[in-house]
């Protein structure tokens, strides 16, 4: 069951607040065309955003079953408002399969399976056990986990475990809106300015160097992280899903790259190459992985434990 | 009840100095990983704990251990120690953040109190009820990103302790899941305990200003005399449409000394005051400056306390932060 070609693909939750219609269209061709085994939905940044997309949710529910995606509703990763922890308990409640971001829905999902996403921290044997105890079927490693905590964690667990393999690197949540501030505007007063970013806002440093990415209350990394070369010892490792997160890129073009990985049906430098085309001019970072600086890009195998 | 005022201690005479200045409650860390400021020379020993918990029980106040980062996969065993060490030093509560060492303190010491650390990032209801029912928790330290009339309502629903940060640094972030300096740096402050490390900080004079960097990255230009904060990711200058700003934060401090009375009336058990990374003077100084707002609030004295804070504060400007509106 350690096959590489065995491994799931997952599509990850959009992070960045597009038009409902570019939103709707984009989860159609995924559907439609996307070699994901798995997408999960909802907004995990902004509960402003939410009710844009709230009158197509399930007609792209209902066409990503009937595509054979299995559909997980994630919720949002900092919850302050009493509508906020709402909207999650009635999630739970609804039976659907969702993956939790906050502590907050750890008690609504408790003995009925869900996923742990990657804004709860997992980085130990210890919280792995607690939550696979409360019944988590699958647990997303956070974004900060290097190859020891994979291999240990992944190494031993009874249930599924997924790692994101593509995409900025989620770095901070907040109660604050950056994008908002950055048009001298606040949280309250936004008038949506993070729709203008769907890739995110660059957040240069002062001597004019990539290095953030601003994206409403939450902060990514100015590179994409691309886990190519690491995804067969990932694999060994125990990995069961790799999560590409969605950037304004052709997804369906980055999930057949990695799926033809791991089927092995393309070498690791065609597939570079093919990534490298479809990212542009972005940045590709893997140094969390590599236990470096989350911002470096290292060009090596992950080294057997 | 009064306000229990809490305080920092980085060293063993940074404790003594908080008790004398008349701090309640005084918190600390072991001198490793367990701890989410791990720095260079600060923190205690196991003896040094031991011997701080005496001092303080001596003169009739408690001690704190903050256990409050998140243990690597494989090598649980520093968090283990330390809440075993912390329960033989005859400790008060513990501050915890990860969901096993809460786990692991639950099941081999339920006798010890647990805190919950801001480490845990719990913001909401739910949140709080999790780890009060699930690990209980008798006290949460509330994360700094809540307005006062926020934390009332959280006092009224959770039935449990609140304490509040009063004094120290504004954390737009939603802590103990901030990944930026590790981004950065490679050091983790979720699991090694240090955010911004002093080893990846350096300092560049162009002439004119003065350039902040961490690792590789330049955090801030600053003129001579220009308030500048220690550079932090969020504490730092970035550019947005072609403007340098400050993204994140200003450089300024979050100082409550002049709102003690709404947060009271929240119903807050406690003030923290932050800073184990501060010298004893600044201990000193600032809880002092707190006791003295505290009693006047409790004789119920109209006569404000000076708020002479500012020199200690970072960048030497004031903010009460989230407590009031419009902060976000």
């Amino acid at each position: 069951m350690t096959s590489l070609s065995q491994a799931k693909l997952t599509l990850g939750p959009l992070l960045f607040h597009w038009t409902p219609a570019k939103r709707r269209d984009f989860y159609f061709r995924i559907a439609d065309e996307a070699a994901v085994d798995c997408v999960y939905l909802g907004e995990v940044v902004c509960s402003k955003r939410e009710s844009f997309f709230a009158p197509h949710m399930q007609e792209v529910v209902h066409r990503l079953v009937a595509a054979g995606k299995q559909v997980v509703r994630s919720t949002l990763a900092l919850m302050t408002l009493d509508r906020e922890v709402d909207e999650a308990r009635a999630l739970a409640e609804s039976g659907a399969l969702v993956e939790a971001n906050d502590v907050a829905c750890l008690q609504q999902v408790a003995g009925r399976p869900h996923v742990i996403g990657p804004y709860i921290n997992v980085f130990n044997e210890g919280a792995q056990d607690v939550v696979i105890r409360d019944g988590a079927t699958r647990i997303v490693l956070p974004v900060e986990a290097n190859a020891d905590t994979v291999r240990v964690l992944a190494g031993r667990s009874t249930v599924e475990t997924e790692l994101m393999v593509f995409g900025r690197q989620p770095l901070s949540v907040a109660m604050r809106c950056y994008h908002a501030r950055s048009h001298d505007l606040t949280k309250d007063t936004c008038q949506f300015v993070c729709g203008q970013d769907p890739d995110g806002l660059a957040a240069d440093t002062i001597d004019g160097v990539g290095v953030l990415t601003i994206n409403g209350t939450q902060t990514l990394s100015n590179g994409y992280l691309v886990l190519l070369q690491e995804l067969a010892a990932l694999r060994r490792m125990g990995v069961t899903h790799f999560r590409l997160s969605p950037q304004d890129v052709d997804m369906v073009a980055v999930a057949r790259t990695y799926r033809a990985v791991l089927d092995g049906t393309v070498s690791l430098h065609e597939a570079a190459e093919e990534l490298r085309g479809l990212t542009g001019e972005v940045p590709w970072q893997n140094g969390f992985l590599h236990g470096r600086e989350g911002l470096a890009w290292v060009e090596r195998e992950l080294t057997p434990a | 009840m009064s306000l229990e005022l809490v305080c920092p201690a980085g060293t063993p005479a940074a404790l003594r100095a908080a008790i004398d200045a008349g701090a309640d409650t005084v918190y600390c860390g072991f001198r490793d990983c367990t701890n989410a400021r791990n720095y260079p020379g600060l923190n205690f020993d196991v003896r040094e704990m031991a011997e701080g918990v005496e001092y303080a029980h001596r003169h009739g106040r408690k001690v704190l251990a903050a256990v409050n980062t998140f243990p690597r996969a494989g090598d649980p065993a520093p968090w283990h120690a330390a809440i075993d060490n912390a329960a033989a030093a005859g400790i008060d509560a513990v501050i915890l953040a990860d969901l096993g060492v809460l786990d692991y303190a639950q099941r081999r010491h339920p006798e010890l109190r647990r805190h919950l650390s801001v480490q845990a990032s719990a913001s909401n209801e739910l949140s709080i009820a999790f780890y009060r029912d699930r690990f209980d928790i008798k006290r949460v330290v509330l994360p700094r990103v809540l307005s006062v009339e926020q934390v009332a309502a959280l006092v009224r629903r959770i039935g449990i302790e609140t304490e509040v940060f009063a004094f120290g640094s504004v954390g737009p972030m939603s802590e103990g899941r901030c990944f930026l300096s590790s981004y950065i740096t490679g050091l983790s402050p979720t699991t090694e305990g240090a955010c911004a490390p002093a080893s990846h900080v350096s300092y560049r004079d162009d002439g004119a200003s003065t350039l902040s960097r961490l690792g590789d990255v330049t955090l801030n230009r600053f003129r001579q005399g220009e308030p500048a904060a220690y550079p932090t990711p969020c504490k730092g200058r970035y550019v947005t449409h072609g403007r340098a700003t400050y993204l994140f934060e200003e450089p300024v401090a979050l100082n409550a000394i002049d709102i003690l009375g709404d947060l009271k009336a929240a119903g807050v058990t406690a003030l923290k005051i932050e800073g184990r990374q501060r010298s004893r003077a600044y201990v000193t100084e600032v809880v002092s400056s707190f006791r003295k707002a505290i009693d006047a609030l409790e004789r119920g004295s109209n006569e404000a306390v000076a708020n002479k804070l500012a020199s200690v504060a970072e960048g030497q400007r004031e903010t009460t932060g989230a407590y009031r509106k419009g902060w976000r």
